[in-house]
């Protein structure tokens, strides 16, 4: 049941016992299809080594109203910065006179398996790059044109548009690739380490907690396969790492910069979290 | 105001912050005994009514964060990582509940989501502004308990 209608309802008899709201704070019961067609894997049997017994997508946990504003690509606020990512997917920039097409042609066919697959292991970095930072060597290297800062320009729509084709499609990482388990480790590290003033880490919510209410918020797994996602809290698209930044915020603590080591050791981290569970970018969430 | 008079209340001003400031046990001073603190924290008896609002307030307890409470129908959204704390102060005594909201670890596990509200043993990188505060001040940690005490 929707949350403000239950409390419409509660409000409406008067039986304003908070407990009964504990039961209403399961995950919801699937399926997903997006347009009545493509059916999204929201629920996977964990990998190994996870410590969650099921992976859950953070869909499950949103009011019916959202979930089926992802349903309908049509009514998916996010779907527009997919249309602007697609043009600008076809935009000549830079000084080699060159668009992502000129290379990659058709996106549905070159594209349709990196939102699934990425970070991945940059031997020349020795270190994992995510989509945006891939859009960007593209850029500077084969472009001649300006890296995009983060979450400016067109990061957020081109890296949404990219991810879209793989829309359906289970996430999964290869950490056999150069380093990726260290980087693992010390994402692992990252996510069950305690910050801020309030002393709580992405474990003590995600981990512990998931499935309850904090204050208006139904808490999820954290699971990463829907970025970037739209957010009706701020009627935009939230790209990952800003999400990770305002999360560790919330602890009153200093976040890390984008991009930084930190939050990459954490995408890669979360990312196999997030293992099995399709691609949902751009997936809608309050 | 003669330049004396105004020397002698400027000295009852200060005089009045040094002794208050005297009375408040700094945040590494707290002495918790079987689960207690004896002694208010501020030297001041806590209101029950500030309490109240402290337990509210997003930016000061946000206890509603985590904690159904009965006793605040008006508040839309209790979350519920915490037990409910209707009839709390029947299960645990004043000096009891000044632990759980001071220091909720040495109560707990360390572990515990919850916060402690005066302390500064919290967690990593602790926002710049933020460094070497309590979430609480003494008085406001005695205010909540106050109004703890009050749920019977
Ligand atoms: C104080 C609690 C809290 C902490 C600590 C916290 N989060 Fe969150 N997080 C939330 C809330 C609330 C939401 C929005 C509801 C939801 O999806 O869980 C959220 C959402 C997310 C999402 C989006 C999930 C989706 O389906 O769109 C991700 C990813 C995430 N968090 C990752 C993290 C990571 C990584 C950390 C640690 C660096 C972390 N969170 C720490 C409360 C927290
Ligand atoms: C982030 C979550 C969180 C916040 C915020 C929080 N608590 Fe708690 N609280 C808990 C949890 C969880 C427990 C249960 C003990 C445990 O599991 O650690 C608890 C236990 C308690 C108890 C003991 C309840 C009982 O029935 O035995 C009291 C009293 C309490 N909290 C008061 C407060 C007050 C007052 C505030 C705000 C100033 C507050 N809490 C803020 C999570 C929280």
């Amino acid at each position: 049941m929707n949350r403000k209608l239950l409390t419409v309802l509660l409000g409406a008899t008067g039986l304003c016992s908070m407990i009964s709201w504990v039961a209403f704070a399961d995950p919801s019961e699937g399926p997903l299809f997006i347009d009545g067609e493509i059916e999204m894997i929201t629920r996977a049997p964990s990998a190994e080594g996870h410590p969650l017994p099921e992976v859950i997508s953070g869909w499950h946990y949103r009011t019916q109203s959202t979930q089926a504003l992802e349903a309908d690509s049509f009514e998916n606020p996010g779907m527009l910065a997919v249309e602007v990512g697609e043009s600008l997917w076809n935009t000549v920039e830079g000084t080699e006179g060159k668009s992502c097409a000129s290379c990659h042609d058709d996106a549905a066919e070159s594209m349709s398996a990196v939102g699934a697959s990425y970070p991945k292991w940059d031997a020349a970095s020795g270190k994992p790059i995510n989509v945006e930072q891939r859009i960007n060597m593209c850029r500077v290297d084969n472009m001649g044109a300006e890296a995009y800062p983060f979450d400016k320009g067109g990061q957020k729509p081109l890296t949404a548009y990219i991810k879209h084709q793989a829309l359906g499609k289970p996430v999964s990482l290869d950490l056999q690739q150069g380093e990726m388990q260290q980087w693992w480790e010390r994402g692992k590290e990252m996510y069950y380490k305690r910050t801020g003033q309030l002393d709580l880490s992405c474990a003590t919510c995600h981990e512990n907690n998931n499935g309850k209410y904090i204050r208006a918020d139904h808490l999820s797994q954290g699971n990463v396969n829907g970025f970037p996602t739209y957010r009706l809290k701020q009627s935009a698209l939230v790209s990952l790492h800003n999400r990770f930044r305002g999360c560790i915020r919330d602890t009153r603590a200093e976040f890390p910069a984008a991009f930084s080591d930190e939050l990459m050791a954490l995408e890669v981290y979360t990312t196999w979290r997030s293992q099995g569970l399709s691609v949902e970018t751009p997936a809608v969430r309050q | 105001m003669t330049p004396f008079t105004r020397l002698l209340s400027g000295c009852a001003v200060l005089c009045a912050v040094t002794v208050a400031s005297a009375d408040i046990v700094a945040p590494g001073d707290v002495k918790i005994e079987n689960l207690s603190i004896g002694s208010s924290l501020s030297g001041q008896p806590g209101d029950a009514a500030t309490g109240r609002k402290v337990f509210a307030d997003k930016k000061l307890g946000n206890c509603l964060a985590c904690h159904v409470n009965s006793d605040m129908p008006e508040q839309l959204f209790h979350g519920e990582i915490g037990p409910a704390l209707d009839g709390v102060a029947s299960r645990w005594t004043p000096e009891q509940l000044r632990t759980i909201v001071a220091n909720s670890k040495a109560v707990f596990t360390d572990n515990s989501i919850m916060p402690r509200f005066y302390s500064l043993d919290v967690g990593e990188n602790v926002r710049k502004d933020l460094v070497g505060k309590t979430i609480l001040s003494a008085q406001q940690v005695e205010d909540v308990v106050a109004y703890l005490a009050t749920l019977k």
